[in-house]
C-alpha cells in the first residue's frame, strides 16, 4: 500500500541553500516574540517576504528563465524548513510561492509566466486563493460565483470567504463557475486572476478568536477581468485545483505549525530542571513524531520531484501531520497543568494559548481531516 | 533508494517456506526443524554478512523490505534476529552457530519476555553490558505459557560459558532488536491492512458493502496511515545502521509500537465478531503485533530515552535535533 512513498533524502545542491535561509531567519526572529513567532505561517511581514525574494530564496522552483532558481521541490522543503523551524514571518509571499507559482507554471499563458512568474520570485506580488464561499466549504464543487463572458473578457460575481491573507493581497485565483449550474458539479469550473484592488472588489477582514484578522471575506460585484484572465483552460478549474492541491498538502508546514511551541516548553524544562520521567518521555514522543513524519514528508515531495500529482500521498501526510500539530497544545498544556506551582512565563503561556485557540484550524484548511480521509479510503480501493 | 532484486524470490521463499497452516502449528507447538532448513539452504540467512565473510555484504538499509516480508509472511522463528547476529558476529571474526540466534538485553542476569525464545538455539546477549553469545539450553528457557506462543524469558546462570565476546556499544543489541521489531511490525501490519481492505469490500450489511460506509472509510484511512507511518518510521530505523544508532533506533520504535493499539484496534473493528475468532487468520496478525509492539522496548520506552537526549541536546529547534538524529 502506498508503495511509492520511499525513504528519500535531500540533494545536496537544495541542501545547500540551508546556511543562507537559516540566516535571514534568525534575524528576522531576532525581536519576535514566540506568540509572533508561531503564528509560523501566518505571520506576515511583506518586507521580509521582499527580503527573501531579493536573496533569491522565492521562487526557488521556478525556471531560471522566470526569474526563478531552477531548483526543484527540495528547495523549497529547505527553505520552508527552515524558516517554520524559527518562526518566520512567511504569510506574505507564502500561497504566492507554494501555490500560485506552480499553478501559473504549469497552466498559465506565456504571457502570464512572463508578466507574475518573476515578480512572485521577486517577492514583489503577493497572492491568495478563492475557493471556500459561504455555501461551499468541503463541497468545493458547489460554488456559486460566476465568471460570464463580455466581449472585453469577463464579469465577475459572487463572494469567498476565510480567505488567507486577502487583505494584503494584490491578487486572488478564484475558483468560479464559468458555464452551466450548480447541477453541473466540477464541470463548469474555472480559474481566474483577480486583482483585489479592481474596482466592484471589496475585501472585508474577519477577526478570529485569538483576536487577529487573518482571513477576510471578498465580495465581486460586477467586477470586469480582461481575455488574459482565465488560467488554463476553460471549465479545467477543477482538475487544475486539484493538481494545485497536492502542492499544498504535503509540504513540511503540515507537520511545523507548533514546532516553536514544542522550543518554547523545553526551555521551560530546562530553566525549571525538569529534564527526566514524563516530560522526557513526551519530548520524545514528540522528536519520535517529528522525525518520522518529517520523512514521509519528504517521500511526497520527492514524488512531486519525479513529477508526479501525489494527491492521495499528499493527503495521506497532511491528515498525519495536523493530527500530530494538535496534540501538541494538548499535550504540552497537560505537561504545565500537571506542575500547578511552577511559574510560567507569559509569552510561553500565551504561545500555548494561542496554539490552542487555533489548532482546529490546521485540519481544515486546505481540506478538511474528513475529506482526506476520504480520499485515502478511495485510494484504498473501498468500492 | 532503489526497489530491492532480492524481494520477489525471497517472497516466493516465505511463501512456500511459511505459509498459515505452517504459522499455526509452530506457535502451536510445532517444529520449525523443516522451516529452518529451508531458509539456511536459500542463503537468505547471511544476507547481512560482509562478502568478505562469505554472505550477501546487503547492508540493513537495503534489507528493509524483506525484513518487513518476514513480518507480513508471519515467519514463526527469529530470522531477521539471526541475520543481524551472524553479520555483527562475522565482522567480529567469529563464525555463527546454526540455528536461530535471539538477540537480548539482560540487564539483572535475565531477560523480559522474548517471542519464539522457545525455538532459539543461542542468544546475542548484553549480559552485565557486554555483547556474549550463548548457548540456550532447556533449563534457562522460561515459558510464558501463552495460548499460541512460544514466547519465553531466558534466565541466565552467573558464569555462562560465553562462545564469542563483541564489542559493542551499551544498549546497541536492543536498539538493533527494536529497529528489526519496527521493519517486522510495518510489515505485519500492512497484510493486516490488506486483509481488512478486503474484508470490508466483501462483507454486506444494510444491502452494500461496509467499505462504503464513509465511517467505516475513514476507520480505514486511519489504519492505512498508521501502517505507512510504521513502514517509514522501520525503514528509518534501518537506514540507521547496523548496529543503529540508539537515537534512531528510539524514533523508529517508538513510532511503530506506537501505531500497534490503533491498526490493531481498527483491523478488529470493521471485522466484527469473525476477527476474534480462532479459525480466521486476523488474529494471527493481531496477536504478533501486540507482541511484537511490547518486544524491545514500547512507545514509552523509547520515548524516554529519546526524551532524555533531545533534553540534553545542544540543538537550537527540536527541527535541529530531529535533523541530527536522522539517518537521512
Amino acid at each position: 500500500m502506498f508503495d511509492t512513498l520511499k525513504l528519500s533524502s535531500i540533494p545536496p545542491a537544495d541542501e545547500a541553500l540551508r546556511p543562507l535561509v537559516r540566516e535571514f531567519a534568525a534575524q528576522a526572529c531576532k525581536f519576535r516574540p514566540a506568540e509572533q513567532r508561531v503564528r509560523s505561517w501566518i505571520g506576515y511581514d511583506a518586507d521580509f517576504s521582499r527580503a527573501l525574494g531579493q536573496a533569491g530564496l522565492l521562487g526557488l522552483s521556478l525556471p531560471k528563465e522566470y526569474g526563478g532558481g531552477g531548483y526543484g521541490p527540495f528547495a523549497r522543503f529547505v527553505v520552508v524548513e527552515e524558516l517554520l523551524a524559527v518562526g518566520a514571518p512567511v504569510a506574505a509571499h507564502w500561497i504566492a510561492d507554494r501555490q500560485s507559482a506552480p499553478l501559473l507554471l504549469n497552466y498559465g499563458t506565456e504571457a502570464q509566466r512572463q508578466f507574475f512568474l518573476p515578480k512572485i520570485a521577486k517577492g514583489e506580488l503577493f497572492f491568495c486563493i478563492g475557493m471556500s464561499e459561504p455555501g461551499s466549504g468541503s463541497d468545493l464543487a458547489s460554488v456559486r460565483s460566476r465568471a460570464e463572458r463580455t466581449a472585453t473578457g469577463w464579469r465577475l460575481n459572487g463572494q469567498k470567504i476565510w480567505t488567507t491573507t486577502a487583505l494584503d493581497a494584490d491578487y486572488m485565483i478564484a475558483l468560479v463557475r464559468s458555464s452551466g449550474t450548480m447541477a453541473d458539479r466540477q464541470a463548469g469550473l474555472s480559474q481566474f486572476l483577480v486583482p483585489l484592488r479592481a474596482p466592484g472588489v471589496t475585501v472585508r477582514p474577519i477577526i478570529d478568536l485569538t483576536g487577529t484578522a487573518e482571513f477576510a471575506e471578498i465580495f465581486f460585484d460586477n467586477v470586469e477581468l480582461g481575455e488574459d484572465a482565465l488560467v488554463g483552460t476553460e471549465g479545467g478549474g477543477w482538475h487544475q485545483v486539484t493538481a494545485e492541491l497536492a502542492f499544498e498538502r504535503s509540504g513540511p508546514e503540515r507537520i511545523y505549525s507548533a514546532v516553536v511551541l514544542i522550543d518554547e516548553w523545553v526551555a521551560h524544562l530546562r530553566a525549571h530542571g525538569r529534564l527526566q520521567g514524563a516530560a522526557a518521555t513526551l519530548a520524545g514522543q514528540f522528536s519520535a513524531q517529528l522525525m518520522v513524519l518529517r520523512s514521509l514528508s519528504m517521500a511526497v515531495t520527492a514524488r512531486l520531484a519525479a513529477g508526479e500529482s501525489p494527491v492521495i500521498e499528499a493527503s495521506l501526510s497532511k491528515d498525519l501531520g495536523t493530527s500530530f500539530e494538535q496534540s501538541v497544545p494538548a499535550l504540552i498544556a497537560d505537561d504545565l497543568g500537571s506542575h500547578p506551582d511552577e511559574a510560567v512565563d507569559a509569552d510561553f503561556y500565551r504561545t500555548l494559548q494561542f496554539v490552542s485557540r487555533i489548532a482546529p484550524s490546521y485540519s481544515l484548511r486546505g481540506g478538511t481531516r474528513e475529506i482526506l480521509r476520504g480520499i485515502i479510503a478511495r485510494g484504498l480501493g473501498l468500492r | 533508494m532503489e526497489d530491492f532484486d532480492l524481494l520477489p524470490s525471497f517472497e516466493r521463499l516465505l511463501e512456500d517456506a511459511s505459509p498459515l497452516e505452517l504459522v499455526r502449528a509452530i506457535e502451536a507447538g510445532g517444529s520449525a526443524a523443516a522451516l529452518w532448513a529451508k531458509l539456511e539452504e536459500s542463503g537468505f540467512l547471511d544476507l547481512l554478512v560482509p562478502e568478505a565473510a562469505g554472505g550477501a555484504g546487503i547492508t540493513l538499509a537495503d534489507a528493509a523490505p524483506l525484513i518487513e516480508a518476514l513480518g507480513a509472511w508471519l515467519v514463526p522463528t527469529p530470522v531477521a534476529q539471526t541475520m543481524a547476529a551472524r553479520a555483527l558476529l562475522a565482522e567480529a571474526g567469529f563464525e555463527a552457530p546454526p540455528g536461530p540466534i535471539l538477540l537480548a538485553t539482560a540487564a539483572a542476569g535475565r531477560t523480559g519476555p522474548l517471542p519464539f525464545a522457545e525455538l532459539a538455539d543461542h542468544a546475542l546477549v548484553e549480559l552485565a553490558g557486554q555483547a556474549v553469545l550463548i548457548r540456550i539450553s532447556a533449563d534457562m528457557r522460561h515459558p510464558a505459557g501463552l495460548h499460541a506462543s512460544r514466547t519465553a524469558a531466558l534466565v541466565f546462570p552467573e558464569a555462562p560459558e560465553i562462545l564469542a565476546k563483541l564489542a559493542l556499544p551499551p544498549g546497541a543489541l536492543r536498539a538493533l532488536g527494536a529497529v528489526l521489531r519496527a521493519a517486522e511490525i510495518a510489515g505485519i501490519a500492512g497484510k493486516a491492512l490488506d486483509i481488512t481492505i478486503a474484508y470490508a469490500n466483501e462483507r454486506m450489511q444494510f444491502g452494500k458493502p461496509i467499505g462504503k460506509q464513509q465511517a467505516v472509510q475513514q476507520q480505514l484511512a486511519v489504519m492505512a496511515e498508521q501502517a505507512v507511518l510504521a513502514r517509514m518510521a522501520g525503514r528509518l530505523g534501518c537506514a540507521a545502521g547496523l548496529p543503529p544508532g540508539q537515537d534512531a533506533a528510539a524514533a523508529a520504535k517508538q513510532v511503530a509500537s506506537a501505531a500497534v493499539p490503533v491498526i490493531a484496534g481498527i483491523a478488529h473493528a470493521v471485522h466484527g465478531a469473525i476477527g476474534i475468532s480462532e479459525e480466521y487468520k486476523l488474529q494471527l496478525y493481531t496477536r504478533r503485533l501486540h507482541e511484537w509492539r511490547l518486544a524491545d522496548g514500547t512507545e514509552g520506552y523509547w520515548a524516554g530515552l529519546l526524551g532524555t537526549s533531545r533534553l540534553a541536546s545542544p540543538a537550537a529547534t527540536s527541527i535541529d535535533f530531529v535533523r541530527s538524529i536522522s539517518p537521512v
